[in-house]
């Protein structure tokens, strides 16, 4: 086990140095600089501010500079607020996303192992039809159309929730409702499928053989061998909830990285996009580390390996 | 063998399938008992109605199956009407089963102690630490090797046959009096199959269970079996004790397997099989369903199914071939050969009978 | 047991088995994997139905030219934001009416449009047609999501194939390379490229395209690792058969149920890239028409015109579930796993 953490925590590392270099050399590909957002400048004052963002120095400099930086939490200055550095943009911002993100997360992907099950042992009944139409939608609506949904039902004409902004507890209830109705309805889809695996297979068939009633079987046998694999899809939840958070930010106006990161790509504000490039990158690759290392734990035949015969 | 009360009457059964290309008439009539204390085989080719009939003895029926008739009597109760609670009670209980591929039989996270012990919690309400003692019990008894130290363990850590005697172990902790073993061998290599029977039959002694043995191999009959039912497209065509299925077959079929099973005396030369494959059942064949592959047909077979012909006292064949005007057949090679080794062996008792009766009267 | 009744006086002659039965008999009609596949498709009524709506919304948007009743980009301000109006019905939201300041007014007759004008989904900001847009608009969404979907199945199965094939350090490498790129969001990606590549339709295709292909190489890598353990493929290596030879022969009918499935969710899922980029704008820029242009474009008066952005999200909705239903009952006939 701490074998494969290390090489795992390796991994993630070289993964990450990649990144970083390539999204550097992307940017630098690519047009635009601070001066774009200034008025005209003589060129000794250009020179100034392109020395003040070190961009006056050679490209493997820059380089070598950018990634130490990013070692010690150091992005740079941001293009579109020239006075603001990249790390502290992030930061003040990644609070509503990581609380959005989180609250998505465990508001989808609860309920959708529940229905997911329910799907599966009541299959092809009107039960089973309904959560999957649901589960269906969920998949199939995009979430800002269904963001924008919310807004005008729930907040504009029923006005049981605020429709934008950021501010107390309410604030965060319809836009955590659009983030997680994707994972919901991939979880529920999910689950269903691999409780109707489980229960077809033989030891299902010998657990009821034994007297054990449905329900029985189902809560100590059925539920365990189906929510183990659920932890494998937490990995791409996480990417859809990063995707999706861009969107759910910008329409309701949510101070977070998502909205930022719009933001500065239509400002080519190019030091934020990589910097949040770079901060995605690292919650995503935590976030597989982790359900990697949970699954090897939950799973008796990858925690104990082989046999001791 | 004295004779044993019976525990088991299966009653005319007849179940059908209702699937997307239409009904499957699975078992169209079959019949049998069982007596306390032995061992009845169920012999057949996939398809012949084998496993539906044990699983309808367990109330284990899939859910697009429909009893059409029939009654399954167990000690004076329809199995087949009793609620699904009853059933419950029953199964792992009063009846267990165990099935034919152990790999995937076990939960594959759950340790297997556990699994052991969990029909001893279900049915007598032991608690966990009691029922895990008696698990461990059974363990040894079944012959896990290192018991103490294994019963913590989780499926994937056991090979096969270890694990096939772990789903033993499960179906005999409640000291069950109906075991049904459905081709619990088959999945096995030869040598642990060997062993996996010793066992049963050890157990079998020890705890005096009923065993129903289904399989299609007929070796392991012989060495298992005291009586046997050959089945062919959902109905019995023939039973009897072993030595009369084995030695005096009177059906085209048993006849049929018996010659393609290779033994020692077999000659060199072509093995002889059944050619053709059983019929579809979703439109079961007028008259005798072996009609078509069977080389000895009669006209009346394609018109009326044959009814039982008696034998013996325990020895019953469905085939028009045993009809007071059926025209008399030659069987196969190695069939006459069974029947003088069977001539020989009736002799050989008569004469033991009579020094005992001798005996008797001195 | 022995029986009492009468038989006919031949019934223990042999049977005739040349003129009565076939014990070689096949029961059910022989069928190639294809057509059992769509034997088993045709009886998922849900997923037919669903393969109607794609077809209906695939003409109507590729035919969109013979359709559109009017120029989707003719620009009309003094026929701007007008409800749809179908000639003849007089349901409020289909007469041409509106609620404006509380009171319904008749939006036509206020603008001065013509006794004949008529527009089935009403006009935009601009008085652009909102149908012929949402024609064009569709078929542009479709097209870009079907080409990316093709560069994606192109690159997914030639790299998952090639990395599954060839094994050992090759696949190695090539799977951390998969990993690099999957440890970047997906949108992350798409959103770069487009940077680099200046928006427009080839750039968002090419964009969405390299951001998924991921997932399939991922799944025909799995799938060949299997397959070229199958004892068929030995036999082809055995007979000197070429690596290519082998993949086209073989390996690729093989895998074709999985690429088709696959292919059938990544559609949806570049239609919503799309559309997500469009609305928040470094997607397909104005004027063109995309359904996510149109959403954003009807985003903007959502509280008091909502028809400009319902009709468009409808399309999108529903073009996006047909996908996903359709995409299911392809998976189920490709691969019946269901006992009884």
């Amino acid at each position: 086990m701490a074998k494969y953490l290390v090489k795992r925590i390796f991994y993630l590392l070289l993964t990450l140095f990649i990144v970083i270099t390539v999204t550097f050399f992307l940017m630098k590909l690519l047009p635009g600089t601070p001066l774009q957002n200034q008025q005209k400048l003589s060129p000794s004052q250009q020179h100034l501010i392109l020395k003040q963002y070190g961009l006056t120095k050679p490209v493997w400099q820059q380089y070598l500079i950018y990634v130490g930086g990013v070692f010690q939490g150091n992005f740079g200055t941001s293009f579109q607020f020239s006075d603001q550095p990249v790390s502290y943009l992030i930061s003040s911002r990644i609070g509503p996303s990581l609380l959005l993100g989180i609250q998505a997360m465990i508001i989808g992907v609860i309920p959708g192992i529940l229905v997911g099950a329910l799907g599966a042992i009541k299959k092809n009944t009107w039960v089973d039809t309904t959560t999957t139409i649901v589960s269906i939608l969920g998949i199939s609506i995009p979430s800002f159309v269904l963001a924008v949904l919310l807004q005008y039902f729930v907040g504009l004409k029923l006005q049981w929730f605020p429709i934008a902004d950021w501010g107390g507890f309410s604030y965060t209830v319809l836009p955590t409702i659009a983030l997680a109705a994707s994972p919901f309805a991939d979880t529920a889809r999910f689950t269903r499928t691999e409780m109707v695996d489980v229960l077809n297979s033989d030891y299902i068939e010998l657990a009821r053989a034994k007297g054990l009633s449905k329900w029985g079987v189902i809560y100590h046998h059925a539920l365990r061998n189906s929510l183990i694999p659920v932890v494998t899809i937490m990995g791409p939840l996480a990417v859809n909830i990063m995707t999706g958070s861009m969107v759910i930010e910008n329409i309701f106006s949510i101070p977070g990285i998502g909205e930022q990161f719009v933001k500065s790509i239509l400002t080519n504000d190019y030091p934020t996009i990589m910097a949040v490039t770079i901060v995605y990158s690292v919650m995503l690759m935590v976030v597989l580390l982790i359900t990697d290392i949970v699954y090897g734990i939950i799973d008796p035949r990858i925690r104990i390996s082989g046999k001791s015969n | 063998m004295q004779s044993k009360e019976t525990i088991l009457k299966v009653n005319h059964l007849k179940i059908n399938f209702n699937t997307y290309a239409g009904t499957v008439k699975a078992i169209r009539d079959v019949s049998f008992d069982l007596k306390k204390g032995e061992t009845l085989a169920i012999v057949g080719e996939s398809g012949s109605g084998k496993t539906v009939t044990t699983r309808s003895i367990m109330g284990l029926l899939a859910n697009n199956a429909v009893v059409e008739g029939g009654t399954i009597q167990f000690h004076d109760k329809d199995v087949l009407k009793m609620s699904q609670k009853q059933l419950e009670g029953l199964r792992g209980a009063k009846i267990a089963q165990i099935f034919q591929d152990p790999m995937t039989s076990l939960d594959p996270t759950m340790r297997i102690g556990r699994q052991i012990a969990e029909p001893l919690m279900i049915h007598k309400g032991v608690k966990k630490d009691k029922a895990m003692a008696q698990a461990l019990e059974m363990m040894k008894l079944v012959g896990i090797t290192d018991a103490e130290n294994r019963i913590n363990d989780y499926p994937h850590q056991f090979s096969g046959g270890m694990r096939q005697r772990i789903v033993i172990a499960i179906a005999l902790i409640n000291y069950p009096e109906i075991l049904i073993a459905d081709e619990p061998t088959t999945a096995l290599d030869v040598t642990i199959q060997a062993q996996i029977l010793n066992l049963m039959r050890e157990l079998q002694d020890k705890i005096s269970t009923s065993i129903i043995f289904i399989t299609h191999d007929l070796g392991v009959v012989a060495g298992m079996a005291d009586r046997v039912a050959v089945m062919y497209a959902g109905k019995i065509v023939e039973y009897g004790t072993v030595d009369e299925i084995f030695y005096n077959p009177k059906h085209p079929y048993t006849w049929g397997l018996l010659s393609s099973m290779p033994t020692l005396d077999t000659d060199s030369g072509e093995l002889a099989s059944i050619p053709g494959t059983p019929p579809d059942l979703l439109d079961p064949p007028k008259g005798d369903a072996f009609a078509a592959r069977n080389p000895y047909a009669l006209k009346i077979d394609t018109e009326q199914e044959p009814p039982f012909f008696k034998v013996s006292d325990t020895h019953y064949a469905a085939t028009w071939l045993l009809h007071p005007d059926a025209p008399k057949v030659t069987p196969p090679d190695q069939i006459i050969q069974r029947q003088a080794k069977f001539a020989a062996m009736q002799k050989e008792a008569k004469q033991q009978h009579k020094i005992e009766e001798e005996e008797e009267q001195q | 047991m022995a029986d009492e009744v009468k038989l006919p006086a031949d019934s223990f002659e042999p049977l005739d088995k040349s003129k009565h039965l076939d014990s070689e008999k096949i029961a059910a009609p022989n069928l190639t994997f294809m057509q059992d596949a769509w034997r088993r498709l045709k009886k998922n009524k849900s997923a037919i139905i669903a393969m109607i709506i794609l077809i209906i919304f695939f003409v109507l948007a590729f035919g969109s030219a013979f359709f559109s009743p009017h120029n989707p980009n003719a620009v009309n301000p003094q026929l701007a934001n007008l409800p749809p109006k179908w000639p003849g019905v007089n349901i409020n939201g289909l007469n041409g009416t509106l609620v404006q300041a509380g009171s319904r007014v008749n939006a036509y007759q206020a603008a001065g449009a013509g006794a004949g004008v008529h527009y089935w989904l009403g006009t935009d900001y601009l008085g652009r047609d909102m149908l012929s847009r949402i024609l064009f608009g569709t078929r542009i969404s479709l097209t870009v999501a079907i080409v990316a979907t093709a560069v994606d199945l192109l690159i997914g199965v030639t790299f998952g194939l090639f990395s599954g094939w060839k094994g050992g350090w090759v696949d190695n490498f090539m799977q951390r390379v998969i990993e690099i790129i999957m440890s970047i969001p997906t949108l992350v990606v798409v959103v770069l490229l487009i940077l680099i590549l200046k928006p427009g339709m080839s750039s968002i295709t090419l964009a969405i395209a390299f951001s998924s292909w991921t997932t399939m190489a991922r799944l025909i890598r799995a799938q060949t690792l299997e397959l070229k353990e199958q004892e068929y493929v030995l036999a082809a290596k055995t007979l000197g058969e070429s690596s290519i030879k082998i993949a086209f022969k073989h390996l690729l009918p093989n895998l074709s149920s999985i690429i088709i499935i696959q292919t059938m969710f990544t559609i949806p899922s570049a239609i919503f890239f799309e559309a997500f980029l469009s609305f928040v704008g470094i997607g397909i820029s104005a004027p063109q028409a995309s359904l996510g242009t149109l959403l954003n474009d009807g985003q903007k008066n959502f509280q008091f015109l909502p028809y400009q952005m319902w009709y468009p999200a409808i399309v999108l909705s529903v073009i996006m579930i047909a996908f996903n239903i359709f995409a299911d009952g392809l998976r189920d006939a490709f691969d019946p796993q269901t006992k009884g």
